[in-house]
């Protein structure tokens, strides 16, 4: 079985939030950056079908040379191989593009992405890589088995969760829940040694695409000072609420 | 040219987000001077549609469960009959699951999480949250069709009475290999995706033991219950129920904290909610400066008198 794992190049979720030149771009001063959290559940979940399947795990991101740090950080947790597209990420389409024509190249089984990067919150990649390629497709994943040719997922949904029957190719969008926060794995020495030495190719971009483009940025307005409420007058809160806020 | 949104029901029924839907294409449509087309799958009142605008519903009768791709179908179909200029869905799990399918299917540029009606149509500029509610990104959609995902609770329910013609529409048949095995929803509970009000437990709650107090504080409002994610780490509460930056996001009217901190990542998914209120016995406690009213107080004597409070309030005011 061969996997394809979508990394995310993300800002620290702990980062301050600024932008620059006119905002018009996203201030990176200071900024550490990660794996984003839903690809690193997908991550792991690779990793588990590797050690127990056999599995071949790539990594890819459509990014420039600054992101291959986290690339790195994806094999030395024990990806196979990686691959970077080598184009500034701009849009979701653009993206899913790059990674289709990578999947063209090498007919994967299963395509993992997060749900969203939490950075621009797209929620678009993996929807738009299963459109492209006519894979099947399964978002906000939170449990996958595969037997042969077979994968039996478990999405969630407002409310509740679903299971679903799938033949492979698949492609999921990943989540919490996918794999236990205890069993996310920080690379260790011997990681990061072999790591170095596994295959990070550089491709150039195909596609040009400029379907949304970015104006500017903007910071939320500043907000005004709590109200302290005393602990023995909690009707005081309930006419806040009622009368003020409006939302009892 | 139109404006097309996409409907949703539940057991035939339209969801309240149909109808901010509707009310947020309808004031597009008016902009663009042109029609504001609904389209429903499964659905039995459709009229309700009217009442916020929509000139025209296409219903579709669909055999078998809900399957984002043949959604998708469904939908881009009706709306190139339609021929569409706008289309707008919401954020529901299953408008988010479906949207990058349509956005493909219909060539059209998409914008997740808009917050507002466009800034303008011609460029057609629209404004989206993004660093989860960090900040604001203003997005221009050059395609001919643009695709909107718009944010929850961020336009409203506003009435636009019209009649609305309802017509069904024969959608070409799709077929998936994709097939539900089973389907786990629970029936009573309020979902945090629909609630308008929420009531969340942190690690000052101590463990699971003390969530009848969540739970009654909850059922008293009518809200959903949520928390923080070291609550679902430690197997407190279900992950499904793990809001923030890293779970799910929060945009109900109401957001009620209790014995959280407030800590960045919990911040960020829950930004978007409305009315802000905590309750932490630490004065120093982050969340006192992202909400708007707050008690300093432990909460194990604040809430049993909260709920007893609001069923007063509600008993008078019943
Ligand atoms: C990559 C990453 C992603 C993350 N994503 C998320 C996310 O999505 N969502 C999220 O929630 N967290 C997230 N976190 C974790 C976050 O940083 C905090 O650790 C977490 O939100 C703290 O949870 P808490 O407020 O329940 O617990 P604590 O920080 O331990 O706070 C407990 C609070 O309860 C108060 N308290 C104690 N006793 C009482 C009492 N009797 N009455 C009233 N108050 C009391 C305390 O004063 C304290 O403020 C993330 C962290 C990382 C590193």
């Amino acid at each position: 079985m061969k996997i394809l794992v979508c990394i995310s190049h993300v800002p620290d979720t702990t980062s301050k939030i600024n932008f620059v030149e006119g905002d018009t771009q996203f201030d990176t001063q200071g900024v550490q950056y990660i794996i984003n959290p839903n690809d690193e559940f997908g991550l792991t979940r690779a990793m588990w079908f590797k050690e127990k399947n056999g599995a071949s795990v790539d990594v890819i991101n459509v990014g420039g040379p600054e992101t291959e740090a986290t690339l790195r950080k994806a094999l030395a947790i024990g990806a196979d191989n990686a691959i970077r597209v080598n184009t500034p990420a701009k849009e979701a389409i653009q993206v899913a593009k790059e990674i289709v024509s990578v999947i063209q190249q090498n007919q994967y089984d299963l395509i993992i992405a997060g749900r969203e990067s939490i950075d621009y919150n797209g929620g678009m990649v993996p929807g738009m890589i299963a459109a492209l390629t006519g894979m099947n497709y399964l978002n906000n994943c939170i449990g996958l088995e595969i037997d042969a040719n077979l994968a039996t997922a478990i999405r969630e949904m407002d409310g509740g969760k679903e299971t679903v029957t799938a033949p492979l190719p698949l492609v999921i969008g990943a989540q919490k829940g996918l794999v236990e926060e205890s069993d996310l794995r920080i690379p260790n020495m011997r990681g990061i040694m072999m790591a170095r030495k596994k295959p990070l190719t550089v491709m150039e971009p195909q596609e040009m695409s400029e379907q949304v483009t970015s104006v500017s940025f903007e910071k939320p307005a500043p907000k005004g000072d709590v109200k302290l409420i005393d602990p023995e007058n909690i009707d005081e809160l309930i006419a806040l609420l009622h009368n003020e806020a409006k939302v009892i | 040219m139109s404006v097309v949104i996409y409907a949703e029901s539940e057991k035939g029924q339209l969801k309240k987000i149909a109808l901010e839907l509707a009310s947020y294409g309808k004031a597009i449509a008016a902009e663009l001077q042109t029609e504001l087309v609904a389209v429903t799958i499964n659905c039995e009142n459709n009229e309700s549609l009217g009442e916020y605008g929509v000139d025209k519903v296409l219903t579709v009768e669909h055999q078998g469960a809900f399957n984002a791709q043949q959604y998708a179908t469904i939908i881009a179909e009706a709306a190139r009959s339609q021929s569409v200029a706008v289309a707008v869905v919401s954020s529901s799990a299953d408008s988010r699951f479906l949207a990058p399918l349509l956005a493909i299917q219909l060539e059209a540029g998409y914008v997740s999480n808009v917050v507002a009606t466009p800034i303008s149509t011609s460029p057609f500029q629209v404004k989206r949250s993004v660093f989860t509610n960090k900040a604001f990104n203003i997005s221009e959609i050059n395609t001919e069709v643009k695709l909107i995902g718009l944010s929850k609770n961020a336009f409203g329910l506003h009435p636009h009475p019209t009649t609305a013609t309802v017509s069904s529409f024969e959608a070409s048949s799709n077929t998936s290999t994709m097939e539900v095995q089973s389907v786990d929803q629970a029936s009573d509970s309020v979902t945090i995706a629909d609630a308008e009000i929420v009531v969340s437990g942190g690690r000052g709650l101590k463990g699971p033991e003390n969530w009848h107090l969540i739970e009654n504080l909850a059922s008293t409002l009518g809200a959903a219950t949520a928390c923080s994610k070291p609550v679902s780490d430690m197997g407190w509460r279900p992950h499904s129920e793990h809001v923030g930056q890293t779970g799910k996001p929060v945009a109900s009217n109401l957001y009620i904290a209790i014995g959280v901190s407030g800590a960045i990542q919990h911040l960020a998914g829950i930004n978007a909610s409305k009315v802000k209120v905590v309750i932490n016995s630490d004065p120093e406690a982050p969340f006192f400066k992202a909400a708007d009213y707050g008690i300093v107080g432990d909460a194990f004597e604040v809430v049993p008198k909260m709920i007893e409070k609001f069923k007063a309030f509600q008993a008078e005011n019943a």
